[in-house]
């Protein structure tokens, strides 16, 4: 620990540049904020040095526009373990069992390079739940892609999903759920948000807190090559028309090479020689170092000639912010060294000691026997820049009447306009790609259910996860729209019979130092901490992407909501599909008919209107908890949380997974019928039951509104009086858009 | 049955075959990492799917260099029962233990799909608890399952009763529609010559238990038990 104390000054490396006003700017470093980079060093930073600082202080590493906001969300419950601040959350799923997930974006990289950047967004997220000790058990994904009619649009989805099943697969994770919506906001800004939920035991979770003085620090996996430098810096501005040549600054992922880093953590992990773990993520060997020893409070030196190299003539500026993937950071117990290198040989990866950890709480990096950068750990973290940024809050839209929305001329034609629109067109186009089968333990499949719906292995539970956001209502109204999506993926978990636990929020809006944007931030975290609380559903886990602009025009706000419930017995779950004749049609919840901000507004109207539907959260529990309670009775057969599209368009998904038709008609006191079938109220469920008066019964016992809309049966949707239409032809329409789109020549 | 199931790098459905086996056998096979050319005698080898070797060069043609397969290769020879289960059935054809080649699939994207596939024969250690022409519904994972053989060694194939399931509609009829990857004469599976080696591309060990994907898979493995034990 000789030299390691001191603070002197490094030594200067050949070709280091002055470190202009110019450079600093390029770090993405504002003027402010080097001076705090000065008062801290004492001294001019070296350009190693000043990389550290610009990755580290980035959005995408700090959270210094978001933090002050994140605090906010309530993040503890009896089953939590571990809430935010960790490569993932973690939560307790009884037996001895916990579930470790986390979502997270790659949104401007999949733009660059979709292929690339989407694959090394599911490798990313893989890798921050089986750093934690975790058996990755399900993928899911979020998409929003721009329209449809814009000429990027084709290129960006097939690069993407064709990246996303090409790491899932080759790892043999199933990906089992996620969404995809076009809207034109996303043009220049696609949403690339990949979801990861993983089982460990309860006493064998790995954190990245180091420990131990003298104790080991370890590379594993990947030679570290010269892509991906700046990535975080990168994420963490808008977008303008040169972004494309920001294409170096993309990761290329190797999911073979992280199949075996999986394989051999995990081989690692069952002994007992890790004191603490760290993927290389974003910022890679700074941050992965950073964290683990500012966590632990302590010191580190890094020899950097150490860390195996895929090039020659890389340099410590290089190494130190290369974002290299499938790469771990190991700190061993003393003398472990041979038992872990045998098993990293074993699996064929890199393994190297390439420092250790120290007390004097400075980041020392060596370089051929040299000092080339040293750094106080403490105040990087402590004076790092927080920003409460001015915001203002979005003002609710005044409430669109029902009865000036026009009604639709032809139900039949309307039902089959929704149905094969972009958003609501089948995505069997996409799911096909993914392997969703694979470990043999997917119960519901996509489409099948509102939430995917997986074994845990080793007993009788289901773990159901989801993923849910309909930025158009966050557009009109953040608070309501916050809310919104809380209590879709509250539902969704709810509607297979599953307990939900918590969430996983991955925040995607524009530039924040618009006051417009930040009070958009501000206003869907004020509702998610409202949904949360209320419905005990707290966020373990997160990641914040910023500066979703392109020239300006930024994204809808899209707070993705990731959640995940269990089911004690998976045989009681349902799913969605209508399969049987003479299943009663119950709908639970009250409609209103709310067709402001509706699919049915756009899509038919051409209009995007009004103020969203509001979310009653109270009520929301209370449907949501009979419904669960029911599911679980064994008395609803087949669910499906109405949403998107509201009441037809739930019911035509009902029949089209499967393959029975159904005869219902309005209510009396339905109101104007486009309202009823169409309006978006939240809040409700379509229930499928063998005994529709029993389930009835119950629900008034509860004081929970329902009605018996028709029965099962057939091979057509009729809603007496205003629709007659075949199954096939429905499932025609509902299946061509995505192929037909994708096939069309650009 | 003892069996054993071989582990490459890049291996993914090891864990999937080995799970179907401990079901029927009640007791799990061996796991036989690629490195072992030298591992127990068994009554049954399986060659699981996966991306062995990350499907670079070529799906299965690093695999099929493997000390194992060199082994697997002389017990082959002397009629040790091999299953090869789609990256299995790439390695196994790689090997030559099987005739042709799997090709990318004609759409050229990775499909993951239930499927039909038509029972040839019942008249094989690996059939025998179906029926010939029964149809079965197991999944498929892949992206490169589009057999191919070249006229001759398709018509000795065909005419000596080597093919083992053949991709079709849920009626029965094998034509294009059931076909999910352009497989030539819609071959989803098939026998060498002692019908001793079966490759194919889909699935049977995902469709075992009826919360997961049904049971239509089952009876290969039953049957195996019942012929090898």
């Amino acid at each position: 620990m000789s030299k390691s104390g001191t603070s002197a000054a490094p030594v200067k490396l050949p070709n280091e540049p002055v470190i202009t006003p110019q450079i600093v700017a390029e770090h993405g470093l504002a003027p402010d904020e080097y001076q705090r980079v000065l008062a801290i060093m004492g001294r001019t930073p070296t350009m190693v040095e000043l990389g550290i600082f610009s990755a580290m202080w980035s959005e995408h590493c700090s959270y210094k526009s978001s933090k002050v906001w994140l605090k906010k969300l309530p993040t503890s419950a009896p089953w939590v373990i571990q809430g935010p601040g960790e490569n993932a959350g973690v939560i307790d799923i009884g037996d001895g069992q916990a579930a470790i997930f986390k979502m997270e974006s790659h949104n401007h990289p999949s733009y660059i390079e979709p292929y690339q950047g989407a694959a090394t967004g599911v490798g990313g997220i893989l890798r921050d739940v089986f750093t934690m000790g975790a058996r990755p058990v399900a993928n899911l994904n979020a998409l929003r892609f721009g329209d449809p009619s814009h000429p990027k649009t084709r290129h960006l989805v097939s690069g993407v999903v064709a990246g996303i099943g090409g790491y899932g697969n080759c790892m043999g994770i199933p990906t089992v759920g996620g969404e995809t919506n076009f809207h034109a906001a996303y043009n220049g800004n696609i949403l690339v948000n990949a979801m990861t939920v993983g089982i460990a035991p309860t006493d064998r979770i790995f954190y990245a807190a180091a420990a131990g003085i003298g104790n080991p620090l370890v590379y594993v996996g990947s030679k570290t090559g010269r892509d991906g430098i700046h990535g975080a810096t990168m994420s963490s501005t808008e977008f303008n028309e040169d972004s494309e040549s920001k294409r170096p600054t993309v990761q290329v992922g190797d999911p073979f090479v992280e199949k075996l880093l999986l394989e051999a953590c995990l081989e690692l992990m069952a002994t007992d020689a890790i004191v603490a773990i760290q993927d290389m993520g974003a910022a890679g060997l700074t941050s992965s170092s950073f964290e683990m020893a500012a966590k632990g409070g302590l010191g580190v030196i890094v020899e950097l000639d150490k860390v195996p190299m895929r090039e020659t003539g890389m340099n410590p500026y290089e190494l130190m912010l290369s974002e290299s993937q499938e790469r771990m950071l190991i700190v061993l117990k003393p003398g472990r060294e041979e038992l872990a290198r045998k098993i990293f040989e074993k699996w064929e990866l890199d393994f190297a000691v390439i420092g250790h950890l120290t007390d004097t709480e400075r980041m020392v990096l060596s370089w051929h026997g040299d000092i080339v950068g040293n750094i106080p750990i403490p105040p990087l973290v402590t004076e790092a820049p927080m920003y409460e940024r001015p915001w203002t809050l979005t003002p609710l839209p005044a409430v669109l009447d029902a009865a000036k929305v026009p009604a639709p001329k032809d139900y039949k034609a309307s039902l089959l306009t929704l149905m094969s629109c972009p958003d609501l067109a089948s995505k069997a186009w996409i799911w096909h790609q993914y392997d969703h089968l694979i470990m043999g333990n997917t119960a519901i499949r996509p489409q099948d259910g509102d939430a995917a719906l997986v074994r845990v292995p080793g007993g009788h539970k289901g773990l159901a996860m989801t993923s849910d956001c309909t930025p158009r209502y966050v557009q009109a109204h953040p608070e309501t729209g916050g809310r919104q999506a809380v209590a879709e993926a509250w539902r969704n978990i709810t509607a297979v019979g599953a307990r939900p636990l918590a969430v996983t929020d991955n925040m995607n809006f524009g530039n924040p130092t618009k006051p417009e944007i930040m009070g958009q931030f501000a206003g869907a975290i004020m509702g998610m901490v409202e949904a949360c609380t209320v419905l005990d559903f707290p966020v373990v886990s997160g990641n914040v992407s910023l500066y979703n602009e392109t020239e300006g025009r930024p994204i809808l706000p899209t707070p993705t909501i990731g959640a995940v419930g269990v089911i004690e017995d998976i045989a009681k779950a349902v799913g969605s599909r209508l399969t049987k004749a003479g299943l009663a049609l119950v709908l639970i919840g009250e409609t209103r008919g709310w067709l402001g901000q509706s699919l049915y507004l756009r899509e038919l109207c051409g209009r995007e209107e009004g103020a969203p539907p509001p979310v009653d959260l109270a009520v929301e529990r209370r449907n949501g908890d009979f419904v669960r309670g029911q599911i679980v009775g064994g008395r609803i057969a087949a669910c499906h949380d109405l949403s998107d599209g509201g009441l037809l368009v739930g019911l035509a998904e009902m029949c089209l997974a499967g393959g029975t038709g159904v005869t219902m008609k309005l209510p009396a006191g339905a109101g104007a019928p486009h309202g009823f079938l169409y309006g978006e109220d939240q809040g409700r469920y379509l229930a499928a039951a063998d005994d529709g008066i029993a389930l009835l019964a119950a629900a008034a016992a509860a004081g929970v509104p329902a009605s018996l809309l028709g029965y099962a049966g057939g091979q057509a949707l009729v809603v007496e009086g205003l629709v007659n239409l075949p199954l096939a032809e429905l499932r025609a329409v509902h299946e061509a858009w995505l192929p037909t789109y994708m096939n069309s020549a650009a | 049955m003892k069996a054993a199931v071989l582990v490459f790098p890049g291996s993914n459905r090891e864990g999937d075959v080995a799970q179907a086996i401990e079901l029927v056998t009640g007791r799990r096979p061996a796991m036989v990492w690629h490195g072992d050319g030298d591992f127990e005698k068994t009554d049954l080898i399986v060659v699981p799917g996966g991306f062995s070797y990350g499907d670079y060069l070529r799906c299965g043609a690093m695999a099929a260099q493997s000390p194992v397969m060199a082994e697997v290769k002389r017990r082959a020879a002397q009629g040790v029962p091999v299953l090869g289960i789609c990256n299995g059935f790439q390695i196994v054809t790689e090997a030559g233990l099987l005739p042709g080649v799997l090709m990318r699939n004609a759409h050229l994207k990775f499909v993951c799909a239930d499927v039909h596939l038509k029972v040839e024969t019942s008249q094989s250690l690996f059939t025998n608890r179906y029926q010939a022409g029964q149809v079965i519904k197991v999944p498929v994972a892949h992206a490169e399952g589009n057999y191919f053989a070249d006229a001759e060694t398709l018509k000795r194939l065909e005419d000596r009763g080597q093919i083992a399931f053949r991709y079709c509609a849920p009626d029965g009829t094998v034509d294009g529609s059931g076909n999910p990857n352009g497989s030539i004469n819609n071959i989803a599976g098939i026998f060498n010559e002692t019908k001793t080696v079966m490759g194919l591309m889909p699935h049977p060990e995902n469709a075992t238990e009826p919360m997961f994907g049904g049971t239509d898979g089952k009876a290969l493995f039953e049957g195996m038990v019942e012929a090898l034990s």
